[in-house]
């Protein structure tokens, strides 16, 4: 709501992606969360949301929302690029 | 009118796309009947009308009640010929041609009728053309000319002109004789009460061209010839109803088709006939209509639907037609303003000083916050070569990716599940393509007030037969109105769309009505196979869904079976589908069905977002959003970025920018600080107003280019003053992809069109841009964006317009998509699991507000607001269900205090069962209402598009504005204050 943090939104949106995409076949999952987030997310917030997770303040974040955010610190910009035309 | 400047169409050898009135419609068929006229032989397809075939050869039989968009009714008998070998003299309007025939239309015989006719009608029309307001525009006038009138043998007796009754001839003369009596009972006053057009009773020949034009091109059946004979008159509905009281939607169809002085245009009598025309395109909706803007001098006298405009063909709706007026309003600013705190009154300043202040501030701000703490919106109200300027200014002079557009909340969904399914972020069809449609899908989507013109076309062929499935929490207007009635509608509950698809896929692929060979052929049938597992699943069956969505199981298996199996399907969407915290996802879902059914590809069917604004489509082609540039490619491919490193001569940022909702964020946490906002009101168009004036509030630099002082420049620091459609070269880009030129009629008032400013903002900055005309930006699009390649204004004048992609694969554009196979290649079913929002409703906030728009005024009203339209609708309500207005205690038209969990406001209840208990919805057309107080941060997961379509709410009696509107009021009267440049 509008009381909510950016820091909350983060988590927030990041959890609505995995959302997303726990309810496609598996396998790829994670890897697809990376990859909307790379497509997506200005350096700013990625920063930010790496931040929170090292601090412990992302606890709020689903399992597949982590894990794709690892996915995505870890390869970096090896990440396949991906638009919205795919 | 002399001086047409109207472009040229070059196949099929027509030439000047002049407008000549064929008198009747064009005839489909395919075959064709070679017939002699005034011994010219002329072949034409079966079907035609004499008359029509006359004018194929240039001869312009005399008419009164036919013209070339109405069917043809023979009443007036002036268009009479003589055939060899048929008896009598048949009307050459209702006669259709035939092999061999023999036509004369010109002899002795016929003359004398024609004049005969003519003698009838003038003997009850007053002599008054000197003084008539259509005088010189007038076919009756004409028609006395062709066929000779010298004389008229009848003497005054019974008419309709003279109020007087003392047998005088004009009007004139009756007001001399008698200045205030009415004593002639057949004599009927003016009609005025639309602000746009006047009724003249007394100067019609009852050829109801007006209720033709109303049936059949409109569709709102307003009008009707009353009574019979002498007695009979055009009646807008009741007998005591006049325009405005009655259904007339102001569309001016009746108005273009009436071939006197009846019907007329009331600043044509203000200020008298045009004498060039220009066409240009409409700056209201995504329907794109063509227009011409017909002037005198400078000064614009009407605009009429372009006939040969391939999205309107002809047809116009009341905001192209009429609500220009905004252009000329004295609340318009035209002289650059600056501040240095939003506290301080406004000082205006020659254009150098605000373009040096803008310029300085940004660039202060970059070195002290950083390359990314600026950036851009753009707009879809703009033309394609503005919008292409204004991301360019943040990609090749900002140095950063932080451009986003209005697109973002509305149709970002859009782009995002058409290009993961077909791969490609547009409509699939073109408008025309409705024609050859056996069932129409409309899902959240209201086209009679949103997209008019689409939605008359659309109604025409439901009348001709096709079926209609309103999906939509609403009972819209498409669900039931004179001569259309939907199929079936399902009223969901708002935000369960995703689970009304599903449901609809399901019944599809359970009852095996799905197409496989196309499946087979055109999509990945692996990942179908994936999909049909999940679809299969129990839970998704209507039954099972039913408590949550609210749609009845057996209606909603109804609605599938007749998509899947009624013919030709066409799915036409809106807001109410992407403006979700499922947008995407829903849009992945109609992907789905129309892939499952077979329905993509070909004429009748397809996949087709209705946009919103003008050029959403375009601003969105044109790279506007972050993370793509121009033609939707990603900013992290280095040979995209290449080609516009090379061309820009500097290094792009390959990392995706910061969105609208991000922006804002970010300028609330204090690391973005400046912005460059073209021709949006985010404050009163993005949701939770509070949070957008916070974030507005935290930054150092805001810059608005606007035609007025909108609410977001209350919280700006420089206003540099935009132009209008009407001041400006460019393109816009409707929802059918269409490319359509917008050209200049008069200069701009504020001195400079928008994509200047821009160049003069680029350029302080350091830009070293050398833009002289917008064919050149264009160019530059062509260069760079494949989709684009073959554009060009030449090409545009050649055609009129062109839908993308329109490259050496297409050279003349592409009105249908995916014809032979997708863009992406094979087309992706993708699984469409339902989330129910987090915005539910409770015990504090029980019921469901959902917001959308209507007909007269347009996004947040600042153009529609300084019209006459406002007539129509000079507030925003709150329509309520009776059942939930009487458990509240209010009553119609009441106050009433509407509150979520971000805010309050207060308006007025409409109570009405158009919506279901549960449920309220209002419009968010003026900034007094705020609607957008109420609406909530939720956003679509992929795109970030607003949830503006649920927002769980609360309705109390009020007793008058909430404390937020109240200190709104006052703070914006505050900001608005200006201090004039000294003289
Ligand atoms: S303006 Fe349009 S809706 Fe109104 S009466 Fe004329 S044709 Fe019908
Ligand atoms: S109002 Fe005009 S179009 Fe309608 S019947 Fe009269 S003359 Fe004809
Ligand atoms: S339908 Fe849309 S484009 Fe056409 S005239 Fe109306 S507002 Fe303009
Ligand atoms: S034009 Fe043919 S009868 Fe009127």
């Amino acid at each position: 709501m509008s009381s909510r943090t950016t820091d909350e939104k983060l988590v927030y949106m990041a959890n609505q992606i995995a959302t997303f995409f726990e309810s496609q076949a598996e396998g790829t999952r994670a890897q697809r969360v990376a990859e909307h987030l790379r497509s997506f997310w200005e350096p700013r917030m990625r920063d930010r949301l790496f931040e929170m997770m090292d601090r412990g303040e992302a606890d709020d974040l689903k399992p597949l929302a982590r894990k794709g955010a690892e996915i995505w610190r870890a390869h970096g910009q090896a990440v396949p690029a991906h638009s919205e035309e795919e | 009118m002399k001086d047409f400047l109207i472009p040229f169409d070059g196949p099929g050898g027509t030439g000047l796309h002049d407008d000549t009135d064929m008198g009747t419609p064009a005839s489909t068929s395919t075959r064709t009947v070679t017939l002699r006229i005034d011994g010219f032989e002329v072949t034409v397809p079966e079907g035609t009308s004499v008359m029509r075939a006359s004018a194929e050869l240039g001869i312009e039989v005399p008419k009164l009640c036919a013209s070339d968009n109405i069917e043809a009714f023979g009443s007036c008998r002036l268009c009479v010929v003589e055939i060899e070998g048929r008896r009598g003299t048949p009307a050459s309007c209702t006669t259709p041609v035939a092999e061999g025939m023999v036509v004369h239309t010109q002899t002795s015989r016929i003359k004398k009728l024609r004049r005969g006719v003519m003698e009838l009608y003038i003997s009850d029309h007053p002599l008054d053309c000197l003084t008539c307001g259509a005088n010189g525009d007038c076919e009756l006038q004409d028609m006395a000319g062709a066929v000779g009138l010298r004389d008229v043998r009848y003497t005054p007796g019974d008419n309709h002109y003279d109020p007087s009754g003392t047998g005088a001839r004009s009007q004139a003369e009756a007001r001399l004789r008698d200045p205030v009596g009415i004593n002639n009972p057949q004599f009927l006053p003016k009609d005025d009460s639309n602000p746009y057009f006047t009724y003249d009773p007394s100067k019609c020949i009852v050829c109801s061209r007006c209720v033709r034009a109303c049936d059949e091109v409109q569709g709102t059946f307003a009008l009707t010839i009353e009574g019979r004979g002498f007695d009979s008159r055009v009646s807008a509905g009741m007998k005591l109803d006049d325009f405005m009281t009655s259904d007339c939607v102001s569309c001016g169809a009746c108005v273009q088709a009436c071939p006197t002085a009846t019907l007329q245009e009331k600043s044509v009598i203000e200020i008298g006939t045009p004498d060039r025309a220009v066409v240009t395109t409409c700056a209201y909706c995504g329907v794109g209509c063509s227009f011409k803007a017909e002037m005198r001098g400078d000064e614009l006298v009407r605009m009429t639907p372009y006939k040969h405009g391939k999205a309107n063909r002809g047809h116009s709706c009341v905001k192209g037609r009429f609500a220009y007026g905004y252009a000329a309003h004295q609340d318009r600013i035209l002289n650059p303003m600056i501040r240095d705190t939003i506290e301080e009154p406004w000082r205006e300043v020659s254009w150098e000083e605000a373009i040096s202040f803008a310029a300085t501030r940004m660039r202060g701000i970059q070195e002290q916050y950083g390359k990314k703490s600026i950036g851009v919106i753009t707009s879809s109200r703009c033309t394609n070569e503005e919008t292409y300027l204004v991301q360019k200014m943040a990609r090749a002079v900002f140095g950063n990716n932080n451009t986003d557009t209005c697109a973002r909340v509305c149709h970002s969904p859009t782009g995002y599940g058409l290009g993961q399914t077909y791969g490609t972020s547009a409509g699939t069809q073109d408008f025309d393509s409705v024609e050859d449609s056996d069932v129409v899908v409309v899902i959240g989507a209201n086209p009679t007030d949103g997209h008019p013109v689409f939605a008359s076309r659309l109604k025409k062929r439901l009348r001709a037969g096709a079926k209609l499935i309103v999906v939509d929490p609403r009972r819209i207007d498409l669900v039931k109105s004179p001569h259309v009635e939907a199929a079936h509608h399902l009223p969901l509950r708002p935000g369960t769309n995703v689970a009304v698809v599903t449901a609809m896929a399901h019944v599809i692929v359970t009852e095996g009505l799905y197409d496989e060979e196309f499946i087979r052929t055109r999509c990945d049938w692996e990942e179908f196979q994936d999909y049909v597992e999940f679809v299969a699943e129990e839970r998704h069956a209507p039954e099972a869904v039913e408590m949550l969505t609210g749609v009845p199981a057996e209606e909603l298996r109804k609605a599938a079976r007749l998509y899947a199996t009624g013919g030709n399907g066409a799915i036409y969407y809106g807001l109410g589908v992407t403006e979700h915290s499922q947008g995407s996802t829903t849009v992945i879902g109609i992907a789905n069905l129309a892939m499952l059914t077979g329905n993509i590809g070909r004429k009748g069917v397809g996949v087709n977002p209705l946009r919103g604004q003008n050029n959403v489509q375009g601003s969105c082609d044109m790279g506007s959003f972050p993370h793509e540039l121009p033609g939707y490619r990603h900013v992290s491919g280095s040979e995209v970025r290449e080609v516009f490193e090379s061309l820009w001569n500097v290094k792009l940022d390959h990392e995706p920018g910061l969105r609208i909702p991000n922006m804002l964020d970010a300028a609330v946490d204090g690391s973005f600080k400046g912005l460059y906002c073209q021709g949006e009101d985010i404050l009163q168009s993005d949701p939770d107003t509070k949070h957008v004036a916070a974030g507005l509030a935290a930054m150092d630099c805001v810059i608005v280019q606007d035609l007025f002082l909108n609410e977001t420049a209350n919280y700006a620091h420089v206003f540099l003053p935009g132009s209008t459609f009407l001041e400006k070269d460019g393109t816009f880009t409707n929802a059918e992809r269409r490319i359509n030129r917008v050209r200049r009629v008069m200069a701009p008032k504020n001195g400079y069109a928008d994509w200047e400013v821009t160049q003069l903002l680029a350029n302080a900055m350091g830009g070293g841009w050398t833009y002289t005309h917008p064919a050149q930006i264009m160019a530059e699009i062509a260069a760079t964006t494949p989709s684009f390649a073959n554009v060009s204004y030449e090409l545009l004048e050649e055609k009129g317009s062109v839908q993308w992609p329109c490259n050496d694969a297409s050279p003349e554009g592409t009105p249908l998509m995916h014809i032979d196979g997708f863009v992406r290649g094979r087309g992706r079913f993708i699984r469409t699991e339902y989330v129910a929002t987090d915005e539910k409703t409770g015990p504090r906030f029980p019921l469901l507000l959902t917001t959308g728009r209507i007909l007269s005024q347009y996004n947040v009203g600042a153009q529609t607001r300084r019209t006459e339209n406002s007539r129509w609708h000079e507030e925003d309500v709150l329509e309520i269900h009776p059942h939930d207005a009487e458990t509240r205690g209010v009553r119609d038209g009441d106050y009433v205090r509407l509150a979520s969990r971000s805010g309050e406001t207060s308006l007025r209840a409409e109570i009405t069962d158009r919506v279901s208990p549960g449920v309220v919805y209002t419009t968010f057309h003026h900034p007094t209402t705020q609607a957008n107080v109420i609406t909530t941060d939720f956003s679509d997961w992929a795109t970030n598009c607003p949830e503006y379509k649920v927002t769980a709410v609360q309705v109390s009696p009020s007793n008058g504005p909430s404390d937020w509107q109240r200190d709104y009021e006052a703070q914006a009267e505050q900001s608005r204050r200006i201090l004039p440049a000294a003289e």
